[in-house]
């Protein structure tokens, strides 16, 4: 019962979507306020569909009802009580559902929180974000409905996939998808404003805080997935240039240049036709990432769809609303005014490079992914595109765009004085430099180029530092003056500054870790031990667990440091009875920034086992980075103009009365 | 002129940092079990290289140097065996692709069929480069017509001491 009342839910919601894609734009359009006025309600009345569906799939899920033919293919009466709700989004039809819920929440957030935008842009966004749920809730309940029933209902479910048994799952697809599909109100906001033929810096400050919102989710959700694959995996890798994290990264790199380019669009007015392409880019990019994952294109641990009517639908979405969308613009941005001249050495200059190379990197980890599908679709040779290409492309872009960075806040509007700026750079500069030269000392002069590595992190880290010092102006107002200006610096210029030093955090994690890790593969017996960094691991031998749906193969290390215990790890190897699938469970150690990693391979008939044992220096940075990078966000999204919003029309009438 | 030599320097930093960047990047990783490692730490360490560009053919995107796959280990194995027997890098690799075809490289040579693949971004650096300094060459002239306009063209032009007081006003001014 408490699945067909989800499943009619899920139709209302498709129907009352079909009513938002229709009526408020043609207010919009019109003019006709009570038409407008239909938006929001309906925005939130859909949200409460959509969250109806998804509570009745999770209730089926928690009480696992084995007629239902998804919880039957992806749950097990043992599962634990986590994964029965966090598998309701760990499959084609689940997943989706939290992608039509989180839509459907954006609509309704603007709906709720959008009272300073002027009625006709609010009505025009939520009706263009109607059309993107309308075509999901279609391909739903046309070619993936979670709520179809089973008969006769099996006594027992298929089971999770072994993989996705992890807190992880309860936590990276819900950010991940908040962030990418959080680019859909993005971009509703921009084809709205083409819609209305006007894009003016109010606009840009609508905008931004709603894209700063969705980049701080997908960057945390894409630190979660790393930091996911990296401990489940089992051999230590955090980024493998999979099609998948591609699929989130492209988004990522497109909505970090949407950020930055409509600063420049709300400060000085230019970029405007830039930005508004940026937007629809962005989520397009989130759209090309859904349909890679969900059509079932690409064969990855994440591609759970197999079925070639569902691949069709999607790709239909995706070419009618990329199609759309770019034919849209093309008819309507030549009406957009440019304005806000400025020299190439500027901040909008500089804003403009790192849009530049930003989007560059975007198409080079985009045709780095399609290619292969391309060539194969339209010659059958297959070719593999991998890390080594990535490296090789991507890498080079990072390197100017990074030695930039510091040089953009420092920077003028409209004509800049670089010698000037470098004259304040020259502390950077120095300490970047001391970096270097105390790396090589350290490490030997072979690993120059990690040397140089741990170099450009420090210039990345030092010159967000200093961009803030030398926003409080110590120098010329004193101590005391300086620290209350430090505190009374606006949210977005500390969000600049985490924001950048982030980047630097991550880089140096990466550098650390590649240049400086430590790895040993061998056999190891019960009583013997090995040494790794400053670390001696003493081996305990293999003991047998069973836990509530799997069985598990536990190594026990004790670990000394100068002779003292100071941790324990417990590695496992992991066999999940239902789906007969093994894992690897590795055990993992933090020591301050570093890492022990240790996680066992094959076991032999002695007691004894293959170890992968590593010591991985400074490797927390890597994701600490993107938490800084987040928390920047969250800075930068409680600035009071963003909270305080646009200034009121009614004042604008004002003005134009006197 | 200061600058040409700060340029070049520049381009330089650059340059070396991007080969820091991409041979940081590929991660080392590894499936490789005891049994296989070879005694010469240099013969090893090349095999390692190698492993990381090669593709576990049954793998979803796994090099054979990441991959627990059986496929993936005969692959390590051979690669070792052809290393010891004295061969280059470029002729296992060449060996490989005889033998499983381009499929087996996760970095694709450059060849017809992937000039595209290769090209496209670089291109798209190059265009949006172009793009940008044709459209700062039209802000400019734009500028100097307004000024023309105005009565400020060139001849009524500010003496440099003024020009110097006047943005040291404007540049305190962006600063606040």
């Amino acid at each position: 019962m408490i699945i067909e009342l989800g499943h009619f839910a899920l139709i209302l919601a498709f129907v009352l979507a079909l009513v938002q894609c229709v009526v408020p734009v043609w207010g919009a359009v019109s003019g006709d306020r009570r038409l407008m006025a239909v938006a929001p309600p309906v925005a939130g009345m859909q949200f409460l569909l959509v969250g109806i569906a998804f509570a009745a799939l999770s209730h089926a899920y928690v009480t696992s009802d084995f007629s239902v033919l998804n919880v039957v293919e992806n749950s097990h009466s043992a599962k634990p009580d986590l994964y029965k709700i966090t598998g309701v989004w760990g499959n084609h039809e689940g997943s989706l559902l939290l992608w039509v819920l989180i839509l459907a929440l954006f609509g309704a957030l603007v709906a709720a929180f959008g009272r300073n935008i002027p009625a006709d842009l609010r009505a025009a966004t939520l009706g263009v974000q109607g059309w993107v749920t309308a075509a999901f809730l279609l391909f739903m309940l046309a070619t993936s409905n979670p709520f179809l029933r089973v008969s006769p209902a099996p006594m027992e479910g298929n089971d999770l996939n072994p993989i996705l048994q992890d807190v992880g799952l309860a936590i990276h697809p819900p950010l991940l998808y908040i962030g990418y599909v959080g680019f859909s109100i993005v971009f509703s906001f921009a084809i709205a404003a083409l819609l209305l033929g006007r894009v003016d810096a109010a606009w840009a400050r609508w905008v931004r805080p709603w894209t700063l919102l969705a980049w701080m989710f997908l960057t945390l959700g894409i630190a979660m997935g790393s930091y996911w694959a990296y401990y489940e995996l089992g051999w230590g890798g955090y980024w493998f240039w999979d099609p998948v994290e591609n699929a989130s990264f492209m988004p990522w790199l497109a909505g970090t240049a949407l950020l930055h380019s409509a600063i420049v669009m709300e400060k000085r007015g230019a970029l405007k036709v830039w930005t508004v392409l940026l937007a629809i880019l962005t989520f397009s990019l989130s759209l090309l990432g859904t349909f890679l994952v969900r059509s079932g294109v690409l064969t990855s641990v994440h591609a759970f769809a197999t079925d070639p009517l569902r691949g069709t639908f999607i790709l239909g979405i995706l070419v009618a609303f990329i199609g759309g969308s770019l034919a849209l613009y093309a008819w309507r941005a030549p009406l957009l005014k440019q304005g806000g001249l400025f020299a190439p050495v500027s901040r909008e200059g500089a804003l403009v490079l790192n849009n530049l190379l930003l989007t560059v990197a975007a198409v080079s980890v985009l045709v780095g992914t399609l290619y292969p599908l391309a060539l194969e679709a339209l010659t059958d040779e297959k070719i593999s595109v991998g890390p080594p290409f990535f490296n090789l492309t991507f890498g080079p872009l990072m390197v100017p765009l990074l030695i930039a960075m510091p040089f953009g806040p420092l920077l003028a509007w409209k004509r800049g004085d670089l010698a000037a700026v470098s004259q304040r750079l020259y502390a950077v500069l120095g300490l970047a430099l001391a970096a270097t030269l105390v790396t090589a000392w350290a490490q030997g002069t072979e690993k120059i180029l990690a040397a140089l590595g741990v170099g450009l992190a420090a210039w990345v880290i030092c010159g967000a530092v200093a961009e803030i010092l030398s926003r409080a102006r110590f120098r010329d107002v004193g101590l005391s003056t300086g620290l209350s200006r430090l505190y009374g610096l606006p949210g977005s210029a500390w969000g600049t500054a985490l924001g950048h030093a982030g980047i630097g955090i991550t880089l140096l994690g990466i550098v650390a870790v590649s240049a400086f890790e430590e790895e040993k593969v061998l056999t190891i017996r019960p009583g013997e031990s090995v040494e790794i960094g400053d670390y001696r691991l003493a081996f305990g031998g293999l003991a047998r667990r069973t836990g509530p749906n799997y069985i598990d193969d536990v190594g026990h290390f004790d670990i000394y440091r100068g002779g003292a215990k100071v941790a324990e790890a417990d590695p496992a190897k992991r066999l999940y009875t239902a789906r007969r699938m093994p894992t690897t469970e590795a055990g993992i150690v933090t020591f301050g920034l570093s890492q022990i990693y240790v996680s066992i391979g094959e076991v032999h008939a002695d007691g004894g086992a293959d170890i992968r044992l590593y010591h991985k220096p400074l490797v927390t940075l890597i994701w600490l980075g993107c938490l800084v990078m987040g928390g920047g966000a969250v800075v930068s999204l409680f600035d009071r103009r963003l909270r305080v919003g646009a200034p009121k029309p009614a004042r604008r009438q004002l003005a134009a009365a006197e | 002129m200061r600058k040409p030599s700060l340029l070049a320097g520049l381009r330089t930093l650059v340059a070396a940092l991007a080969v820091v960047l991409t041979t940081l990047a590929a991660a080392p990783a590894l499936a490789v079990a005891p049994d296989e490692v070879l005694g010469d730490p240099v013969l090893e360490q090349r095999a390692r290289d190698l492993s990381a560009e090669l593709r576990c053919m049954v793998c979803q995107n796994q090099s054979i140097d990441d991959s627990d796959a059986p496929l993936a280990k005969d692959l390590r194995v051979l690669v070792r065996e052809r290393l010891v027997a004295g061969d280059s890098d470029a002729q296992v690799i060449d060996f490989l692709v005889e033998r499983y075809g381009e499929f087996v490289l996760l970095k694709p040579r450059f060849s017809w069929n992937t000039v595209i693949l290769w090209s496209l971004a670089p291109l798209v650096l190059l265009g949006g480069g172009i793009v940008l300094a044709l459209a700062a060459r039209r802000r400019a002239r734009d500028t100097a017509l307004r000024a023309e306009e105005a009565g400020t063209a060139p001849g009524t032009r500010l003496d440099p001491g003024e020009q110097a007081e006047l943005d040291r006003i404007l540049g305190a001014d962006a600063e606040r």
